[in-house]
């Protein structure tokens, strides 16, 4: 498990974390998000050590990580780039290298990471010769190259092609499966809520949320509740503690004050007549998202 | 898609370790580059060029015979080494051989103090006049140990080759520091091994290249020297070349360190003029000095223990013989100190400002972090 405990960055004046504290459990993907400016990519860069914390600390299985843990990190940064004019197969293969892979394994690894990429055949073309989604497979065969026990992608959605993002996605899927921990930042709620069992919100340098996608949706749920009859709904107005917040003819939005109130909706709607639907309704990320950076 | 069949295994590389791979790529990189290998053969071709040029002018000045007439004993002239004495019986001969251009000139007997007269074609000989005239004795009091002009050239040489390598190998530095600035690259290489290392990789790699160079040089220019038969010429030179190389190795990781931490300063490629300039001109200034100042004692002892300058003061003490033994191990240890204090403000102007892309990073704030 990644644990970031209490971390603070500030430049000058303007604190860019305040005691940011969130984990990352293993085998989760944990998706972070935040507007721009909120603190992600600071928070990842401390996390990979390329940024020093003026305080607190990053624990990968309860020891603080020092250099040596962080050779197993795989790390896509949200600035895009590769040496440009190296060959994609040997820039992987130092990069593997560098992350400490014997030249066997990381030339092993990068023919298995380039077939599985399907970019075998470009693998002595210069990174600059690419087209702009083979940039992209690169780049993630770069931060997937020396197997990392724990991801951390900024961003790794932004500017890829449909096919690309299949890619990643199957990529993290699979690296979580192993149980490692995934972290990845996104500007996609959509995306995030698809995919994430865990999310972290960050606002102004500040966690606002973090836990299971569902304790989320739990934390932040309203008794909102959805009713669709084959006649008209208008009598839902007059139930006690119920407050209708959307009506058109047979549909009815409406939030009530507790469970019985709402189950009252619903027995009289089956008095009615025909009821084609009656749930609960969830609010999206989006929603909720919205309401916590607020 | 599983990545558990090529799962590849990691070990902590040694900071050693990942400066060798940093400079091991560098190095291949730079070999890769025809603008590289082109620089570095003219260099060495111009070198080789001076030296074969000057064996020829050597050579054509001193073996070459001057084939004269004489009229009457040409017995006392013939024993001088440069002539080839051919003897005629008359004046009128004398003059068709000059005409028919079988000899260059004619010695005929003659009315001023010397008795003789020079006959020639078009052109008074002047060889053969300084060679005929009595000249008055001459005494030095404080001989040179070598030939100025010669020192002149020599000082020009080291002075040339070490701003030549210093500017191509520093520019070449300061492009690939601003390359993985520019490129991004050096964000995944710093969540994989530290600014310095990667600082070192790339100073070892370049002043390896550097060195490779300088020592080619220097061999072509032995080598091109024995084989010209100048060997007279390399017991003078010799020493002076190995300290050049000497100095030339620390000197330059001193450099390196500049170029490259002034480079982390700036994001993109245009602006690496703009930092690099007040390297650049301490790369310039010995190179002017040794061209202006090459024959003052005073300016050459201040250059050879300035750290810049150096590399080109203390072998041209050593060639003019003016530099006692121990100098230049004094000298190499200010280099030495220097180099070890820059290294260390370097790094850290290098690690504070690799990922400070945009504007260009002041100095001060580098140092500060």
């Amino acid at each position: 498990m990644l644990q970031i405990d209490g971390v603070t960055k500030r430049y000058g004046d303007r604190t860019a974390l305040d005691a940011v504290s969130f984990e990352v459990g293993d085998g989760r993907l944990t998706g972070f998000v935040g507007g721009n400016g909120a603190g992600k990519t600071t928070t990842m860069r401390i996390i990979l050590g390329v940024l020093s914390a003026d305080s607190g600390v990053v624990r990968l299985g309860g020891s603080a990580l020092g250099p040596d843990d962080r050779r197993r990190f795989g790390y896509m940064p949200e600035e895009r780039g590769l040496y440009a004019k190296m060959k994609v197969a040997e820039q992987l293969v130092y990069l593997a290298r560098l992350h400490g892979v014997s030249r066997r394994d990381a030339e092993a690894s990068t023919t298995d990471l380039l077939e599985r990429l399907e970019l075998a055949e470009r693998r002595d073309d210069t990174v600059e010769s690419l087209s702009l989604g083979n940039q992209q497979r690169a780049q993630i065969a770069a931060a997937l190259v020396h197997s990392p026990e724990v991801l951390i992608l900024d961003e790794p959605f932004s500017g890829l092609d449909p096919m690309a993002v299949e890619t990643v996605l199957g990529v993290l899927h699979d690296v979580a499966k192993q149980g490692a921990p995934v972290l990845f930042s996104s500007h996609q709620l959509d995306v995030v809520e698809r995919l994430c069992d865990d999310v972290v919100v960050i606002a102004h340098g500040q966690i606002r949320a973090s836990g299971s996608k569902q304790k989320l949706q739990d934390d932040n749920a309203v008794r909102q509740f959805e009713l669709l009859v084959a006649s008209d709904a208008a009598w839902v107005r007059e139930m006690p503690g119920v407050t209708v917040l959307d009506f058109d003819g047979g549909y009815a939005l409406f939030e009530a004050d507790d469970d019985e109130a709402a189950q009252g909706v619903l027995r009289r709607a089956l008095q009615q007549g025909a009821v084609a639907s009656f749930a609960p309704r969830h609010r999206t990320l989006t929603e909720i998202f919205t309401e916590v950076v607020k | 898609m599983t990545i558990t069949d090529t799962r590849a295994h990691t070990r902590a590389n040694t900071f050693a370790q990942s400066a060798m791979l940093v400079a091991d790529r560098e190095v291949r990189m730079r070999l890769r580059s025809k603008a590289f290998i082109v620089s570095s053969a003219i260099l060495l071709l111009a070198v080789v060029a001076s030296i074969v040029a000057g064996s020829i002018f050597g050579a054509s000045a001193s073996s070459a015979m001057t084939r004269v007439a004489v009229v009457g004993d040409g017995a006392a002239l013939a024993q001088v080494a440069s002539l080839e004495v051919t003897t005629v019986g008359s004046v009128d001969e004398a003059e068709r051989l000059v005409r028919a251009g079988d000899v260059e000139a004619a010695i005929v007997p003659g009315d001023g103090p010397t008795g003789l007269q020079i006959v020639a074609l078009d052109e008074a000989p002047g060889d053969l006049v300084q060679l005929l005239s009595a000249s008055p004795e001459v005494t030095l009091l404080e001989p040179a140990d070598q030939n100025s002009g010669l020192a002149y050239l020599v000082g020009l040489g080291f002075g040339i080759v070490f701003f030549m390598a210093a500017t191509l190998f520093g520019t070449t530095i300061a492009q690939s520091v601003v390359e993985e600035k520019s490129t991004r690259v050096v964000e995944i290489l710093m969540s994989a091994i530290s600014a310095r290392a990667l600082l070192a990789g790339k100073v070892i790699g370049n002043t390896f290249l550097a060195f490779g160079q300088i020592v080619l040089i220097a061999a072509a220019a032995i080598v091109g020297l024995v084989v010209t038969g100048q060997d007279a010429l390399l017991g003078d030179l010799g020493p002076s070349i190995v300290w050049f190389v000497v100095f030339f190795a620390v000197g330059f990781v001193l450099l390196a360190a500049l170029f490259a931490s002034a480079a982390a300063l700036v994001s993109r490629q245009e602006d690496i003029g703009s930092v690099t300039t007040p390297v650049m001109m301490l790369v310039m200034i010995p190179y002017f000095l040794i061209v202006f100042a090459w024959d003052n004692d005073l300016v050459l002892t201040i250059m050879s223990y300035v750290p810049f300058s150096a590399p080109i003061g203390m072998p041209m003490r050593i060639y003019l013989g003016t530099a006692e033994w121990w100098e230049p191990l004094l000298s190499l240890l200010v280099i030495l100190a220097t180099t070890v204090v820059v290294v260390l403000f370097g790094s850290k102007i290098y690690a504070n400002s690799l990922l400070r892309t945009g504007a260009r990073v002041k100095v001060l704030e580098a140092l500060r972090g």
